[in-house]
């Protein structure tokens, strides 16, 4: 194993927790971005850049922003309930 | 069940799980030393039969383009399920998209530069690496979503309307439809052209040429419009549910 490789597992095996570990949904959503980064950085240096490449998309934008659109959908329904109250 | 027991269970369960992660590791042959004979005979007779230089996607869009099929469905329906589920129910209205009502704050100008700046490469990013699956890294499933991603970074930079005049919802979901069809009817063509389902029936061409490996490439095309399709469905409902759609 390269050193590339066992900085790529650290990285990743150390950004896993602090996703968990943010309580706050919003940042919560960046982290799992960063952490999606790294995680395509791991497959790309263990040889599999067809992996890599989906991963980088999928991972830093298309879930941050389900989670965030999601987040905004909540909040407005939040909102809209406490009008009415 | 009080605090206690639940972090008993947990510490528990979870060492019961680290043993056994720990023992399966120690078994694992050494990175780079694959004992079957599958991965060693695509190898040496891969770039022969198919003429893709990239052997990865030989394996998805060729060899094992059955299962790639049934992949690709299941994209399909999952994003069908998001789009029932998220659909406009009764009690509900939707905001003129066009209007001035609407909630969404827009962008910073730094935002919307940068924005406009990435629209074009990675639009032409995307579409070689669909169009290149054949030849490097990359094929439909990842050039679909990089051109889905291009789509987007013009909502990013604010424009929600233009993101709509890019990717309008009957274009996107005929998109999705019919490239999930068209990587089917490669399918039927080899069954019907060569008597085998997913068999390539054009001519194969030289290897690391950009027009050889006979259906790959028009299977990747096909893959790459489903799943572009599919991303920007989902985008697009769920962007709708969180900036027009509004309960009565």
């Amino acid at each position: 194993m390269t050193a590339l490789q066992i900085g790529a597992l650290i990285v990743v095996g150390a950004g896993a927790p602090l996703v968990v570990l943010v309580r706050d949904p919003v940042r919560q959503a960046f982290c799992v971005g960063i952490f999606g980064t790294a995680l395509a950085l791991l497959f790309f240096v263990f040889q599999a850049p067809d992996v890599a490449l989906s991963q980088i998309v999928v991972s830093t934008v298309a879930l941050p922003l389900m989670i965030l659109l999601a987040l905004a959908k909540i909040r407005e329904h939040e909102e809209e309930e406490e009008e009415r109250e | 069940m009080n605090r206690r027991l639940r972090i008993g269970l947990f510490l528990g369960g979870a060492a019961l799980l680290a043993g056994m992660l720990v023992a399966a590791v120690g078994d694992l042959p050494g990175f780079g030393h694959y004992p079957g004979p599958y991965g060693i005979l695509i190898e040496e007779t891969g770039v022969a039969g198919t003429s893709a230089t990239d052997l990865v996607t030989a394996v998805n869009f060729d060899y094992r383009a059955f299962d790639t099929m049934g992949e690709e469905f299941i994209l399909f329906a999952a994003v069908l399920g998001v789009a029932i589920v998220l659909r406009r129910r009764r009690g509900e209205r939707a905001e003129d998209e066009r209007g001035d009502d609407h909630h969404f704050p827009g962008s910073s100008s730094a935002l919307g530069a940068l924005g406009l700046a990435l629209v074009g490469p990675v639009f032409v990013l995307g579409a070689y690496v669909v169009t290149h699956g054949q030849i490097t890294p990359g094929g439909g499933f990842q050039g679909g979503v990089v051109l889905a991603a291009a789509a987007l970074i013009a909502f990013l930079a604010g424009e929600y309307v233009a993101f709509k005049v890019i990717a309008p919802h009957a274009m996107v979901e005929a998109g999705e439809a019919a490239g999930a069809a068209g990587f089917a009817l490669v399918g039927l063509g080899g069954l019907i052209f060569a008597g085998t389902f997913f068999a390539n029936f054009i001519a194969l061409g030289t290897p690391g040429s950009f027009l050889s490996s006979g259906t790959i490439p028009i299977s990747n095309l096909a893959v790459g419009i489903e799943v572009a399709g599919a991303f920007l469905l989902l985008w697009t409902e769920f962007s709708d549910q969180a900036l027009v759609v509004r309960s009565k």
